[in-house]
């Protein structure tokens, strides 16, 4: 199961490795997003209050999940499932593919983090919270948003689908991630975002859970 | 498929509801309630406005269990339940909405003032919306059936995750929520319990007769239609 898993990781990094022209072109949404709201917002961008801050970058942060994700299963074709069913565990496959999403979602937040505060400021008190809260969310994106795309991919890689399913799932977990950037914006005490980190990895576990008992099912039709 | 199509009479638990439910309006707005300032006699939406929420938890779940046992047993029973509790659910949950946005209106003085809760069950509602779109893009009935069902169990746990963990962490003027007292606190002298459960179970059967009569329509539906 583990050799499989991260046989499975390995071959999702080097598939990746090679077509280097579509993480290029996520890198490239992510520069273009970033820089749109730079632009759009003015020159000023030291008037802006801390919260609207806060939610520019979680809302750049949501979209690029969904592209990236989305690509997991909209990117390989269908008859390359067929044959990674013939020789993989549906739970490996599926677990792999979580872990996979996170590692790409960690990458994408940090260099969006890394680019939005070079152009917006930072405006960030506690520094190792925030990109903390970045990994945090990372895993919440990706443990929400793979099965959404397995889903989504089932009918017809309809990207429509992708959002309008994700969006309200990843919602309770979006909303507790802003919480705790908004207490990392203003340098409050760690211990008093605890309960949401708490809340978040819980969450996580569900959703994991349910995932994991889940995809056979999705797999096998 | 229900068996009482045939006898004249209602079940018991129709009678039930009957009985249940005009007791709630009767009791509900004639019974005496607690005298509070700000509330008011609008403490009494507490008999319809709560209750809608149960019914609709409880039908939500019935549609749950029944997407579990759509897959574990591939019976098209079990599908045809779980989509028809999922439409009774959301009627409920719209109305329940609109019930709490009356009160917020005479209570808060708007009818949507950003209260968590309110915010969160609309975001629940838009969940089983989005369920309904997904059921919608399939041609195939036995992928539509099995991917619908994933979608539900998967969507439930985010579901109570909105509506009862989120609204709790944030400070809100709902009733029971953010150190405001629930409505345990109003009627201390168990005269609002009186008819507050009863309403309960009689919205709760209420959605559960819904269902059946729409599962009974879609089965003649199908009938009509393919002749077997």
């Amino acid at each position: 199961m583990l050799a499989q898993i991260l046989a499975l990781i390995k071959k999702d990094l080097t598939l990746e490795w090679r077509q280097k022209y579509a993480f290029g072109g996520i890198l490239l949404y992510v520069g273009g997003a970033i820089f749109i709201c730079y632009l759009s917002i003015g020159v000023r961008t030291s008037q802006l209050s801390p919260s609207t801050w806060n939610a520019i970058f979680w809302i750049i942060m949501l979209f690029i999940s969904i592209n990236a994700v989305s690509k997991s299963f909209f990117q390989e074709r269908q008859q390359r499932f067929i044959y990674y069913y013939t020789i993989a565990d549906p739970q490996a496959f599926i677990v792999s593919k979580i872990i996979y999403n996170a590692i790409l979602m960690i990458f994408l937040g940090i260099i969006a983090f890394a680019f939005y505060a070079l152009v917006m400021e930072n405006r960030v008190e506690d520094n190792l919270l925030f990109i903390f809260n970045i990994l945090l969310a990372s895993l919440s994106f990706a443990s929400a948003l793979t099965m959404i795309s397995a889903i989504a991919a089932k009918a017809g890689n309809n990207a429509t689908l992708m959002a309008i399913l994700g969006f309200p799932v990843i919602l309770p977990l979006l909303l507790l991630v802003i919480k705790i950037s908004k207490a990392a914006i203003d340098g409050l005490d760690r211990s008093l975002s605890i309960d949401e980190i708490a809340i978040v990895l819980s969450i996580n576990v569900i959703i994991i859970t349910v995932t994991y008992l889940l995809f056979p099912y999705l797999w096998r039709s | 498929m229900t068996t009482n199509s045939k006898k004249g009479p209602l079940n018991w638990w129709k009678i039930l509801t009957i009985i249940l439910l005009f007791y709630t309006l009767i009791a509900g707005f004639l019974f005496p309630v607690p005298r509070l300032p700000i509330l008011n006699e609008s403490i009494r939406n507490l008999y319809f406005h709560v209750p809608m929420w149960f019914a609709m938890i409880i039908m939500l779940g019935v549609s749950v269990v029944n997407a579990i046992l759509y897959l574990s047993k591939e019976d098209w029973k079990h599908d045809k339940t779980a989509v028809e509790a999922a439409n009774t659910g959301i009627v409920f949950g719209i109305l329940g909405i609109v019930t709490g946005m009356l009160w917020a209106k005479f209570t808060w003085g708007e009818s949507w003032s950003g209260d968590p809760k309110q915010n969160a069950s609309a975001i629940g509602i838009l969940i089983y919306l989005a369920y309904f779109i997904l059921r919608g893009s399939f041609s195939d009935p036995v992928e539509k059936a099995k991917i619908s069902a994933i979608y539900n169990i998967l969507a439930y746990p985010a579901f109570l995750a909105l509506i009862f963990v989120l609204p709790r962490l944030t400070s809100s003027l709902h009733p029971g929520n953010g150190g405001n007292p629930g409505f345990n606190a109003y009627d201390l002298d168990n005269k609002m319990r009186m008819v507050f459960y009863p309403a309960i179970i009689g919205f709760s059967l209420l959605g559960w007769w819904i269902t059946t009569l729409r599962i009974r329509f879609k089965n003649i539906e199908h009938l009509i239609k393919w002749g077997n």
